[in-house]
């Protein structure tokens, strides 16, 4: 098809030239994503650990919770989320609404639970392998935690990529919350749908091939990088 | 197993990347709360902002593009634009999340006023709604006289319309008219999209389908495949658009002195002059028309 090849040569184009508008719109994708997948990953990762390491009434309960929210639907969290910052409602005095920190809050809420859910099962299963070693060399909880969070370490890394990659593909919630406000709150996703609505449907697709190789290169370094320290582990 | 306390020479690695990772966060806080203590207020860079609530039309055109670099020459005001339908722009001004309004529906703008929501409607521009659809022209609509014989084809033949049915501007204009030419109940040839101007073009243009559409989102929209405007001129097609700005005493967060000067620019000689300059393949999308408070 037409489309394909032209939107090829037309993303290579915009990557060779290093649009100005493409190069700010990239830095504010990575920015946002970037941010919420490392809030997700500090709050995911303490729900995950808290769940997998402790016992308590109703644990199952929160377990099925959590794994459902992993479905949360973007459009609904964008709505929650602007329902919350608007002006006229409870948040509304903090005049986030349609700002890059809208946006992070809301990628936040949605893949805080993706790590949550994952980083749960990685854990409570070495937790399992590990429980007579822990209880023979009598380790407080909060050593068991960070113990196994450690040796957990590449496992979620794969959770923080899966979490990465929900935000930066999204754009039910940011558009929402976002605006698609020009030079402020416009980001790769929110360009894509900005395109499709115009017509411009090679311009549309050759942005999600930008986007696509984005989200390569960022699994790439991350891959490299534990690469890089299993090697250095052995030297 | 190995002893999880023992420090690996690749620890280090990863403790610096993350020391790296929460500095980056830090820093994303510090912009999110600053943000927060100066409001909506001012820009990035502490610029004085607004925010218009605006219909796709004129944004997806390109206006805003042209005309704001015009008003930010004599003007150190950052216009920011969230361009969604005029229903949900007037439900997101009702909230309070706009300084401007700039919309087309006439009869939605005035329910805006008359609910304290607005200050005042002032005319801006006008252009005009076309109906498109298949070159074939399945209903033989280009010969219609008028819309309301138009309407009336389409609805005899049972050929399909694609219809925006998401309380917008053009939604309400389409409504307007299928009243106007006593068409009810709409059935199965009716297909209501429920999203914005373009993904209803999209949309339509799949399905082979006729379309009620502003002049200025079909000139500039790029993927017209074998769609050509088949209807055009009646009088009830007439598209006007309004600029409003929010009530202050309903909304304390508006910022007056900008959004009364960025008003006061579009109303003026200046802004109308190049509204009319505003040219995509040689057609001027809108023609201005300001004159006085409504």
């Amino acid at each position: 098809m037409q489309d394909f090849s032209e939107s090829f040569s037309l993303a290579f184009q915009l990557l060779t030239t290093f649009d100005p508008d493409l190069v700010e719109i990239i830095g504010l994708s990575l920015r946002i994503s970037l941010t919420a997948t490392l809030l997700s990953c500090i709050f995911g990762c303490l729900i995950g650990a808290a769940l997998a390491t402790t016992r308590f009434p109703g644990r199952t309960v929160i377990i099925i919770l959590v794994n459902a929210l992993m479905g949360l639907p973007p459009v609904v969290v964008g709505l929650i989320v602007y329902l919350m910052l608007s002006r006229a409602g409870p948040f509304g005095w903090l005049g986030l609404l349609y700002t890059p920190s809208a946006m992070i809050i809301a990628q936040t809420l949605l893949i805080t639970p993706i790590v949550a859910a994952l980083s749960r099962q990685l854990l409570e299963d070495t937790h399992t392998e590990y429980r007579e070693q822990f209880e023979s060399l009598v380790m407080s909880h909060s050593q068991q935690v960070r113990a196994l969070l450690w040796d957990c370490r590449y496992g979620l890394l794969t959770v923080v990529l899966a979490g990465f990659g929900r935000s930066i593909a999204e754009v039910g919630a940011v558009i929402i919350v976002g605006g698609n406000i020009e030079h402020y709150t416009r980001v790769m996703t929110t360009a894509i749908a900005l395109e499709t609505s115009k017509g411009n449907l090679s311009m549309a697709l050759a942005l999600g091939i930008i986007l696509m190789t984005l989200a390569l290169v960022v699994n790439a370094l991350v891959s490299g990088l534990r690469i890089n320290s299993t090697r250095l582990g052995y030297a | 197993m190995s002893n999880p306390f023992f420090i690996q020479s690749n620890s280090f690695l990863i403790i610096r990347v993350i020391a790296v990772a929460t500095i980056g966060v830090i820093a994303n806080l510090a912009a999110l709360t600053g943000s927060a203590l100066a409001g909506s207020q001012t820009g990035t860079d502490g610029k004085t902002s607004i925010l218009v609530q605006s219909t796709t039309s004129t944004a997806n055109s390109g206006l805003y593009d042209f005309l704001l670099p015009h008003f930010q020459k004599n003007n150190d005001i950052e216009v920011r634009v969230v361009a969604v339908g005029t229903g949900q722009a007037i439900r997101n001004a009702s909230n309070c999340d706009a300084d401007v309004l700039l919309v087309h529906a006439k009869s939605a703008e005035e329910k805006f006023i008359a609910d304290g929501f607005g200050i005042a409607r002032f005319d801006l521009m006008y252009n005009d709604f076309v109906l498109i659809g298949p070159a074939a022209d399945p209903a033989g609509i280009s010969k219609a006289t008028d819309t309301v014989e138009a309407l009336q084809l389409i609805a005899q033949t049972r050929s399909l319309f694609a219809s925006r049915g998401d309380d917008s501007g053009t939604h309400k204009k389409e409504q307007a008219l299928w009243q106007s030419a006593n068409i009810s109940p709409l059935t199965a040839w009716y297909r209501s999209t429920g999203s914005g101007m373009g993904a209803t073009i999209n949309t339509g243009i799949g399905l082979g389908a006729y379309i009620l559409t502003d002049r200025a989102s079909w000139i500039t929209f790029g993927n017209k495949n074998d769609h050509i405007i088949l209807h055009e001129g009646d009088s009830s097609l007439f598209n006007q658009y309004g600029i409003i700005r929010v009530n202050e005493q309903r909304c304390g967060n508006v910022n007056v002195s900008a959004s009364q000067t960025f008003i006061d620019w579009m109303l003026s000689k200046t802004g109308q002059d190049l509204i009319s300059q505003f040219k995509i393949d040689e057609q001027q999308l809108f023609f201005p028309n300001a004159s006085s408070a409504q």
